[in-house]
């Protein structure tokens, strides 16, 4: 019996297993992205890992301001 | 007799080609007027209320701006035979994959959550109860999505599209000026100066314009429909006449917000409707009918978007026209997304009005990543052949993503701070 078992019960325990079972063969699958990156494409998914960071960044900033009472 | 001849061969082409477009016609119109989903309401409302028919000529520019970014999913679900959400994971590897997947299912549920307040908003101006509108709502949509043929479902749900141009007769109802109407909305101006409180709802209307869902929506629905490449021409003209639609709707629920609302502050649409009530029942009450058909196009296809994407992804039998049985974890997701969608809205004291902003910001963070794979995806000739974006489109849809990208950040960051823009 794994530690997932002990925990959650056997029942859900193979429910997890089944479920990151699964997670794990679809990143085997999309393991390697199919579609040619030209350059530009490239600066354009740089600048959008940029963007999200900067938006992470803000609702962070929020959630901060938020819970020192501020708007 | 050659005359009638021809006249008699004219007739049949074209009874001929509108059977066609009859039998392709659906993701594009569907997906264009569920757009003018609760919010997309309450945003006209809105905006007409506040500047009367002076922004009419904005949302007659939006019309091109929707179809340039929702024809390229034709294009890329019938040459794909993919849904989006399966597109990226195998264009651009797991990590994109699950971002969009899991944002996608995020902003999606909050999305019906807004679809479930519009809904029991405009019933309740009719005495109904919020539970009972819930329950109506789910059962019905359930009816419509098991009936196991996805040709059911489209119809039965563009039926519910024609129910939107409901704002038409009671525009008319209202008897507006026309020359008003073309004298302050089609010349481009903006009414008051370039203000904050015009910005915010130039920006707003952008937002509901182009939804991250529509994208996953329309290219699984292509899919669904099995739509092949030869296809495609139709499925572009459906798109086109969805535009159309869209657009008139707007207009129209600009028209009865400008004359009869003019200088309001409004919320919500039901608001409006409930504003109205008192001196135009009919024209309230086709409003308030309206909005509840917004919010229930809105919600049977945003929660099929997440069913769809995730069969997709996960493998499991992901069409309507499969019965229960054969897609049971499709149907299962579906139902799931509404049933939580709708119980949010019945919990007393929820933060509704958080959820609604909330929607924003989080649609700010999954459109630019869906917007700029699909112009990548677009242009790789290994993926798309001949269909490919060409350079006119390739200009036309950068502008555009480049600007949709970048005022729908604006609104996005505006919702979190408020008071940024002044």
């Amino acid at each position: 019996m794994g530690a997932i078992e002990r925990v959650f019960g056997e029942r859900i325990g193979s429910v997890i297993h089944e479920s990151t079972g699964k997670i794990r063969s679809i990143n085997q699958k999309y393991a390697t992205p199919k579609v040619k990156l030209s350059g530009g494409a490239k600066f354009a998914l740089l600048l959008l890992r940029l963007y999200l960071i900067f938006l992470v960044g803000l609702l962070a900033y929020k959630f901060w301001t938020i819970i020192h009472g501020g708007a | 007799m050659d005359l009638f001849s021809k006249l008699y061969f004219n007739y049949s082409k074209i009874i001929k080609t509108i059977k066609i477009y009859l039998l392709l016609a659906g993701p594009g119109m569907i997906v264009m007027i569920a757009d003018n989903d609760a919010g997309g309401i309450t945003t006209y409302a809105a905006t007409g209320a506040k500047f009367g028919y002076s922004l009419i000529w904005f949302l007659v520019l939006l019309g091109p701006v929707a179809y340039f970014v929702q024809e390229m999913t034709v294009r890329l679900g019938a040459v794909t035979k993919h849904g989006h959400a399966e597109a990226i994971f195998s264009a651009f590897g797991s990590f994109w994959g699950w971002f969009s997947l899991l944002d996608l299912t995020l902003v999606n549920w909050l999305t019906m959550v807004t679809e479930f307040i519009g809904m029991t908003a405009a019933l309740s101006i009719f005495g109904v109860p919020p539970l009972i509108t819930v329950i109506i709502v789910i059962l019905m949509m359930l009816g419509i999505v098991m009936s196991g043929r996805y040709w059911t479902w489209e119809k039965i749900t563009m039926a519910f599209c024609l129910l939107n141009l409901i704002y038409v007769p009671a525009a008319i109802l209202l008897h507006p000026s026309i020359t008003d109407v073309l004298r302050v909305g089609i010349v481009p101006n903006f009414p008051g100066g370039f203000k904050a409180e015009l910005f915010f709802l130039l920006m707003a209307n952008i937002g509901t314009t182009i939804a991250p869902w529509m994208i996953f929506f329309q290219q699984s629905a292509v899919v669904d429909k099995n739509m092949k490449e030869k296809d495609i021409p139709w499925g572009k003209f459906d798109t086109l006449v969805g535009a159309i639609f869209t657009i008139i709707v707007a207009v129209f629920v600009i028209i009865v917000a400008g004359t009869l609302l003019y200088g309001m502050n409004i919320e919500s649409a039901a608001q409006a409707a409930q504003a109205i009530m008192g001196t135009h029942p009919w024209v309230g009450t086709l409003l308030a009918i309206g909005l509840f058909d917004a919010g229930f196009l809105g919600a049977i296809c945003i929660a099929l978007t997440s069913s769809w994407a995730f069969g997709e992804v996960f493998g499991w039998a992901h069409s309507l026209n499969y019965k229960v049985k054969e897609a049971f974890w499709f149907y299962v997701f579906f139902f799931f997304g509404l049933v939580t969608a709708g119980t949010v809205v019945l919990i007393p004291g929820a933060p509704l009005v958080l959820i609604t902003l909330f929607v924003q910001v989080i649609a700010v963070t999954l459109l630019p990543a869906a917007l700029v794979f699909l112009i990548i995806l677009l242009n790789d000739e290994g993926i798309m052949g001949k269909y490919k974006n060409t350079l006119f489109e390739n200009i036309a849809n950068i502008t555009i993503v480049v600007c949709i990208i970048f005022i729908s950040s604006l609104y996005g960051i505006s919702t979190l701070f408020p008071n940024l823009f002044g």
